[in-house]
């Protein structure tokens, strides 16, 4: 057994730990606390520990578990909120009230609960990794493909269907090396990736019903975003609304040492929401991963990588997952303050020097992939990416690196949300790789005028940003009306089309036919006072005009009543404009 | 290990002592270090190796030498004794009664360094709490459990309006009040008997505990402060069931200790020297707010501190928003302009706010005409920097009543009198009043029946 000799905030060091290997678990001390090895010399392993190591000393033991950090995997995962290292915390909170108290552990899968198992293969059949021999119904909403463990390739030996907790025998396979048993549940370390056969390029948006993001800034499944902002700006709001309304299969949410309450709203608002698709409550698809701040930072370096894993095991079910990370630089923060007692040499703003090399290593666990089975299918995993920089600054390491690696930008901007323009997306600095490419599903989905709207729209918008800077000296009346009927109708895309508010009922989320007509509306009506204007209105007419109220109502009408109301509004809008363009509205 | 006695002290740096010989202190154990002429020091264990501690002294080291001086470990983590019998008292930065009444006595031994709150035992805030403070309740609502920084800079009232609050903060429909704990962290004594005359005023020091640590303290141990005051709390809240406001000031001077601490480790500095684990570390100050699940209890924090040259990307008052459910931001251009409280909507926030109006709770017209105000009075103050460019004449017509929109705001909404207390209906009818000198087509916040029902519009103004 080993024992300790140093003890310095969550890293300790311990001699004679048997068969120390990188990445064992260790449990230290009497307590029992959970660590990690992540140094080894030839006398003395180095330990992060998971929990608060007050009171540990010099002298206490080291208990070696022989196995990697690991997540237990199987039906029972979602609904579940856990710990930064899979302690569900539903049943630490019956074993320790409402503190979490040290050196406690639970299995993260109820060992109790029976399920009921559908067998889908048959006794004979050859099977190898990644296989689905079965089926339980997990939630009314996603049904748990039992599939062979990694490395496991043989016959099958027996199989039954029938009610299992995850700890019994569901039949076994004949390998080359002897019998292997078959459960509904396996294990993952969670530092390795799940290999895929291999990566496609994405080629369908994740629908958002945030106006901002699938008509701007759309993220393809199996895509990554970074989304930075300063404090308050709305990164935590953006990835709760796209847990609630994204048309993934499933969302893993990794609460990264942020807030509780946070977390806690999740947990009191999900099982009442309603999945637009489904009609189920949103709670059915979703896995909780929560450490927040105030516990014990290891443990935070922990959660996004079994947040992952968990996400990767249902993709390789053949589910698109969407895997909220809030927020990876309170990750790369206790990346540097491991570093830092290990004294390891410090990189740039004291961060470690691979730190790089982590955030990359995370991201490249996305992707739209071909999962390793015989059978052909193909699951996904969208990472969206808090950061969190000092002081609202970009320029610093974790921004940096993210913004490397990932391919959607969603830059948050903290004048917007001061003046609680929200989504706070700025369109200016925001960007999309995948848009181009996405652009014929949406044109071919949505509408065929898709891509000449969003054209039209964003050069609009560009406009306004240049004519601001000539407002700025000589001021707004000195404008030709051409060019205040440009601003004006810019400002109809903001406030009319890119605000979006997370709280109001039924703009919380907007269909894509609906954002579709929206902004062609907005387009169309600026086509029609620019026309006005080039006849000799002036556009403090056209800015008294009834008809605008056609577009400031468009927020509150519901997506189903919205065909109606469009078509309504279209035919009002040329109406009211006849007499302003002379009779003749061009048509195009 | 227990009661012996080490003279073995090797080197001291700073607030740090180096003691050797000693085999096996704990991590965060308390010791007792006792200096030649008999007086005594509390420290605490902040790295333990096979034959050597590192020990922070909470209190000066003046006085101490590598010779004499005797270090003995306590064996336990830091604990405070706590009792309901502490409402009324007033304590140091270790808990040490400083008002000449008695020790306490009997009270249940607890760690400073509290357990986190189970995420999965915590109840969403959202009672309303009222302040009577129109940029607070009408646009930045405060709830019980919320944790709510003031961000302000040196010579702002923040003091008074911390004080406003307390005096005022209700929640309607019930009796119970707030009962403040107050920890003073290296403010000066003026500032300190301003707090102790106000509670005493207003018979509100029956129901407080104050911790005092002034700027001729030992900064050391401003440290522990913020943790044995909000240990109190917790005892309060959750064991008596009470309700408990918590005041923190000045935060800054707590992060100036944290990296004094840090340099004499000698750690690898963050931002501007702050250590890189600040971030953590006030966070478990932070979220020591909040309100549990079937307990009647809660704690609401207003934490206060100065920004470092008024400047709020400075890591003290950055970090603190990336932990705080918002934030109330006092600017030295209102009060020049002679409003009170100063308070700059814009930059601040309660993030919590939805959950407590609207509706049942305040009024449900509440989030549209704050939003409303929020998009004019920017509008407003944009246009205001741009007039001092281009001139009042170069605006349209539209923008000039944005202008004059702007100004009314800040004199009659922002400002309010030290006592005046307006309820948040006096506070949502004023918005509105302000807002009807705009064009009611503006109004694209708020929800039209709303407009119909509360605006001050006229028919005619409609169609003009
Ligand atoms: N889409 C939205 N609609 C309405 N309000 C929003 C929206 N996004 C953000 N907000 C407002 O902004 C506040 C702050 O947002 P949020 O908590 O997401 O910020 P954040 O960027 O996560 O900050 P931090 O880094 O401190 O966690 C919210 O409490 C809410 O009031
Ligand atoms: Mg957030």
């Amino acid at each position: 057994m080993g024992t300790i000799v140093k003890v310095s905030g969550p890293v300790v060091v311990a001699t004679a730990v048997e068969n120390a290997k990188m990445y064992d678990v260790v449990r230290v001390s009497d307590l029992g606390l959970v660590g990690e090895i992540i140094k080894l010399s030839a006398s003395e392993a180095t330990i992060q520990v998971y929990e608060d190591t007050s009171g540990i000393r010099p002298g206490d033991k080291v208990e070696n578990t022989g196995r990697p950090l690991s997540v237990e995997l199987g039906p029972g995962l979602l609904k579940s909120i856990y710990d930064g290292i899979q302690r569900p915390l539903d049943v630490i909170r019956e074993k320790s009230g409402d503190f979490i108290r040290r050196g406690l552990t639970a299995p993260p899968l109820d060992t109790t609960r029976k399920w009921e198992f559908k067998a889908t293969a048959r006794t004979g059949d050859t099977v190898s990794t990644g296989d689905i021999i079965g089926e339980v119904q997990e939630t009314a909403l996603i049904n748990h493909k039992i599939m062979i463990p990694e490395g496991t390739q043989g016959k099958l030996e027996t199989l039954q269907s029938g009610t299992y907790t995850v700890e019994e025998e569901i039949g076994s396979v004949k390998t080359e090396k002897g019998s292997v048993k078959l459960y509904l549940r396996q294990y993952w370390p969670v530092r390795n990736i799940r290999p895929v056969n291999r990566k496609l390029p994405p080629s369908e948006p994740l629908v958002t019903g945030q106006r901002v993001i699938d008509t701007f800034f759309p993220v393809a499944k199996g895509g990554t975003v970074a989304v930075p902002g300063p404090f308050g700006s709305g990164k935590t709001v953006v990835q709760h609304q796209l847990s609630k309304w994204a048309d993934s299969d499933i969302v893993v949410y990794v609460g990264c040492g942020e807030r509780g309450n946070e977390m806690t709203e999740i947990l009191t608002t999900f099982p009442e929401l309603l999945d637009p698709r489904s009609g189920k409550p949103l709670m059915e698809r979703t896995v909780l991963i929560a450490n927040t701040s105030n516990m014990p930072v290891a443990a935070r370096e922990a959660s996004i990588y079994t947040g992952i894993s968990i996400a990767e095991y249902y993709r390789d079910m053949g589910y698109n997952i969407a895997l909220m990370a809030d927020s990876t630089s309170r990750w790369a923060e206790a990346l540097r303050e491991i570093s830092g007692r290990l004294e390891e040499m410090p990189g740039e703003e004291g961060y470690p020097a691979y730190l790089g090399r982590k955030v990359s290593e995370f991201y490249e666990r996305s992707g739209n992939a071909v999962i390793k089975s015989a059978e052909e299918r193909n699951g996904s995993i969208t990472i969206v990416g808090a950061v969190s920089p000092a002081g609202g600054d970009i320029s610093e390491p974790v921004s940096q690196n993210t913004l490397r690696v990932t391919r959607v930008f969603w830059a948050l901007d903290a004048s917007l949300a001061s003046r609680r323009h929200f989504p706070s997306i700025n369109w200016l600095n925001s960007y999309s790789l995948y848009r181009e490419g996405l652009s014929s599903w949406y044109n071919k989905s949505v509408s065929p005028e898709w891509s000449k709207t969003y054209a039209t729209a964003m050069g609009i918008l560009q406009k306004e940003a240049e004519l601001q800077e000539i407002v700025q000296l000589v001021g707004y009346d000195a404008l030709p009306e051409i060019e205040k009927a440009t601003l004006d109708t810019a400002r109809l895309i903001r406030e009319d089309f890119l605000q979006q508010s997370a709280f109001d009922d039924i703009d919380t989320y907007c269909s894509l036919a609906k954002q579709s007509m929206m902004l062609t509306m907005i387009t169309r009506f600026g086509e029609l006072q620019s026309q006005a204007v080039e006849k000799g209105t002036l556009m403090s007419q056209i800015q008294g005009m009834n008809v605008r109220e056609r577009i400031s109502r468009m927020k509150e009408i519901k997506d189903q009543d919205f065909g109606k109301y469009y078509e309504d509004s279209m035919n009002e809008i040329m109406e009211a404009f006849v007499p302003l363009t002379g009779g003749v509205v061009k048509n195009d | 290990m227990i009661n012996v006695n080490y003279r073995s002290i090797s080197q001291i740096n700073g607030p740090l002592l180096f003691v050797e010989g000693i085999e096996n202190a704990a991590y965060n154990e308390i010791v007792t270090i006792t200096m030649e002429n008999g007086e005594s020091r509390t420290g605490q264990v902040l790295e333990s190796r096979k034959g050597i501690a590192v020990v922070q002294v909470f209190g000066s080291t003046l006085g101490m030498d590598t010779s004499r001086t005797r270090v003995r470990f306590t064996g336990s983590t830091a604990r405070v004794a706590v009792s309901s019998d502490m409402l009324g008292r007033v304590f140091n930065g270790l808990a040490l009664p400083i008002d000449s009444g008695p020790g306490i006595i009997g009270g249940e031994k607890i760690e400073i360094v509290g357990d986190a709150i189970n995420p999965y035992s915590r109840e969403e805030p959202s009672e309303f709490i009222e302040t009577g403070i129109s940029t607070i309740d009408g646009m930045n609502t405060l709830v019980r459990g919320q944790k709510l920084p003031i961000f302000s800079g040196s010579g702002l009232p923040h003091n008074q309006l911390a004080a406003q609050i307390a005096r005022q903060a209700k929640v309607k429909g019930k009796d119970e009040g707030f009962a403040v704990i107050f920890g003073a962290m290296g403010i000066t004594s003026e500032e300190a008997n301003y707090f102790i005359n106000e509670f005493r005023s207003t018979g509100a020091i029956s129901r407080s505990v104050l911790f005092l640590n002034l700027s001729s303290d030992p900064s050391m141990e401003r440290i522990i402060l913020p943790r044995i005051a909000l240990s109190t709390a917790e005892y309060l809240a959750y064991t008596e069931n009470m309700h408990i406001l918590v005041i923190l000031t000045d935060m800054t001077n707590y992060c100036e200790a944290l990296r004094e601490i840090s340099s004499a480790r000698e750690e690898v500095p963050g931002r501007r020297g702050y250590p890189g684990y600040m971030y953590t570390d006030l966070s478990t100050i932070y979220e020591r707010a909040g309100k549990i699940k079937g307990k009647s209890g809660s704690i609401t924090q207003i934490p206060i501190l100065t920004m470092p040259g008024d400047d709020i990307t400075h890591p003290i008052p950055d970090l603190t928003g990336y932990i705080t459910e918002g934030q109330i931001v006092l600017s030295r251009d209102l009060l020049r302009g002679g409003i009170y409280p100063p308070v700059n909507v814009l930059p601040s926030l309660s993030r919590l706010m939805n959950q407590g109006i609207g509706k049942g709770r305040t009024r449900e017209d509440h989030r549209g005409v704050a939003d409303q105000i929020y998009s004019a009075y920017a509008n407003g103050r944009d246009l205001r920097s741009l007039s001092a460019i281009v001139g009042e004449e170069a605006l349209s017509k539209n923008d000039r009543t944005y202008l004059s929109f702007a100004t009314n705001y800040e004199k009659r909404y922002v400002n309010q009198a030290l006592d005046e207390d307006r309820s948040i209906e006096e506070t949502l009818d004023l918005g509105w009043e302000l807002l009807s000198v705009l064009p009611e087509s503006d109004m694209k916040r708020v929800k039209r029946e709303h407009v119909s029902k509360y605006g001050r519009w006229s028919k005619e103004d409609a169609l003009s």
